[in-house]
């Protein structure tokens, strides 16, 4: 048999265009369906364990789907923005605790977290290095980001602007690193978490400038009255909040008027869970309160909607694959017909022809196995960033 | 070492029929067969082999009645005595030219592949000239060195009977002469018996023998 095998390499070697395609071909029809699962098991699991995890989430009335994935996941979509009033809402009660979310920019690609120290204690959040968030404009990096932008406690990100364009808007700022937390294989780890006021920085809403009041050039200064000093589109405003500045950082009105994206809420008991809801049933409510958990159920039942289409796509495929396989052997075989008649002519007998084809099935097949084995291995590998490309952002 | 009697073939269906009274060949002589093209010296050669078996008459070689035996038995006394050498030569492209020259050895059991094999092999293909074309693919070997390397896989076995059908058909006159002073050469060496096809008259005053299949009425 060792000789069958040993025939059939130098065959499959020198015939290598045939081979590399033939390998390709089974190699992909066996990994497509694999991986598929595999990713759809992956997301099934990330998406509803975090989805659990997470009792009730407050936001503006809309996408129930874009709310709890840019509240739970960090996603790109972002929802309507709701105020910090709607945090303090929730905390009125006294029916659940409220978290704050302000999810809306990004640095370096990375989501903006802006929040309060609550939301580490609510996810198990610890720090691995440095200390936790304690000043406006310090950020706490995850465990992936800190390790991709090679980021330690004492370096610094800046924020992305919204738009390139974006001239009057959002400028970017610089945040220092004070920490970087565990990883924890969530969503978490991809994220840049600062405090929820730090996002209102990066927004322009609070910002940092020398006392107008003290300014001397006259060019800095549109108009002074008694109460009030307007200045000029002149004045520097500080990108980066240092010790030196921090205290000429300010935010003008009221912070209950400030947006935020969401606000997570963690009832004290069941019962308190249930009578928050009803509180938001009102058809006037400009506001939703939703159980992540339904959400998520809700979209993993439209993916394995679509998994089911998908799988009598690829079985088709499949059954058209093999069969221009087994066309491939027959031809192959046929064109080999004058080898066979020698060997045969030599003194080989009919089954020695047929272990020859086998073995050549045989190592073609296990080519592709392997092959197929690596793929899938490297897909289990990166399946939770794969989830996260393909079903979260 | 060949005695064929009252031997009669013919295909199931077609008007094909070869009949002969009596042939014999004896041991370490070598004959060619010479005819006209359609008369049946191949479908001889295969008969002899034991490829094909007769519609009636006796086929031996040897001691052995090759068409009595059943097939594995044929498939044994072809590899182990019969040394097959073609017009087309036969290598298999994909293999070098020592796989080639091995190849008997690989597909069946009756053969057990050694270093002691290997070493003769190579041996085989220096004496005839192609001891240094070993790693090459068949594929890049001229129409000469590749019928040597097809005379070096039917001798490695050392068998007692060559057939060799139309060796030097696809050959220049030059490398014709060539291949059939090596072929002649390392029969006698191996002390073989060779019963040979060919078409070429000029070939004939080499052998001990010519049999004509005109002959027979064929």
């Amino acid at each position: 048999m060792l000789d069958s095998f040993f025939i059939a390499w130098k065959y499959i070697g020198y015939n290598k265009a045939k081979t590399a395609t033939l390998v390709a071909c089974i190699t992909l029809i066996s990994f497509l369906p694999v991986a598929l699962q595999l990713l759809l098991n992956e997301s099934e699991r990330q998406l509803m364990s975090r989805a659990v995890s997470t009792p009730l989430v407050v936001g503006a009335k809309g996408s129930a789907l874009d709310l709890v994935m840019n509240t739970i996941y960090f996603g790109d979509q972002v929802p309507e923005l709701i105020t910090m009033a709607a945090s303090a809402r929730v905390g009125d009660t006294e029916l659940a605790l409220p978290i704050p979310l302000y999810v809306r920019f990004r640095a370096r690609g990375n989501p903006v977290v802006g929040t309060t120290l609550d939301y580490f204690h609510f996810r198990g959040l610890k720090i691995q290095k440095g200390r936790q968030l304690a000043l406006l404009g310090d950020c706490v990096l995850g465990a992936t980001v800190a390790e991709a932008l090679d980021l330690n406690p004492g370096g610094s990100l800046v924020s992305s602007p919204e738009t390139l364009f974006d001239l009057a808007g959002v400028y970017p700022l610089k945040m220092k690193v004070v920490g970087v937390l565990e990883k924890s294989h969530t969503s978490d780890d991809l994220a840049v978490f600062v405090d929820i006021k730090t996002t209102w920085v990066i927004q322009g809403l609070g910002h940092g400038h020398k006392d107008v009041t003290r300014l001397k050039d006259p060019t800095l200064v549109l108009k002074r009255s008694k109460s009030n000093v307007a200045a000029t589109a002149k004045l520097y405003h500080f990108t980066e909040i240092t010790q030196s500045n921090m205290n000429d950082f300010h935010f003008h009105g009221n912070l209950e008027g400030y947006p935020i994206t969401a606000v997570i809420a963690l009832p004290y008991d069941e019962k308190s869970g249930t009578i928050l809801r009803g509180r938001y049933l009102s058809e006037k409510e400009t506001e939703q309160i939703i159980r992540p958990a339904d959400v998520i159920e809700g979209l993993l039942q439209n993916i394995f909607r679509i998994k089911n289409v998908l799988d009598a796509v690829i079985s088709v495929v499949v059954l058209a694959t093999v069969m221009a396989i087994i066309l491939v052997f027959a031809l192959s075989i046929r064109l080999r017909q004058r080898e066979i008649k020698t060997i045969f002519k030599l003194g080989c007998s009919r089954l020695t022809i047929v272990r020859l084809v086998a073995a050549e099935i045989l190592t073609i097949v296990m080519a592709s196995g392997v092959l197929c084995a690596g793929m899938v291995f490297l897909v289990n590998l990166f399946a939770n960033d794969l989830v996260r490309m393909l079903f979260i952002r | 070492m060949i005695r064929i009697d009252s031997l009669i073939f013919h295909y199931p269906y077609g008007e094909f029929r070869l009949e002969i009274p009596e042939f014999t060949v004896a041991h370490g002589e070598k004959v060619a067969v010479i005819g006209p093209s359609g008369s049946g010296k191949t479908t001889l050669l295969n008969l002899i082999a034991g490829i094909m078996t007769p519609f009636r008459g006796i086929v031996r070689v040897q001691k052995r009645q090759v068409s009595e035996l059943g097939d594995r038995e044929r498939r044994n006394f072809r590899i182990t005595t019969v040394g097959f050498v073609f017009q087309d030569f036969e290598l298999l492209d994909y293999l070098d030219v020592l796989d080639n020259i091995l190849h008997p050895y690989r597909i069946t059991g009756a053969l057990k592949l050694d270093k002691s094999v290997k070493r003769r092999a190579a041996l085989l293909a220096e004496e005839m000239g192609i001891g240094d074309k070993l790693k090459r693919m068949a594929d890049d070997l001229s129409h000469g060195e590749k019928q040597r390397a097809a005379i070096c896989r039917a001798l490695l076995p050392q068998p007692e009977l060559i057939l060799a059908d139309e060796a030097t058909g696809n050959l220049d006159p030059d490398n014709k002469n060539r291949i059939m002073d090596l072929l002649f050469r390392s029969i006698e060496a191996h002390e073989a018996t060779l019963l040979a096809v060919t078409h070429d008259h000029e070939l004939l005053n080499r052998f001990d023998r010519v049999i004509d299949f005109q002959d027979f009425g064929c």
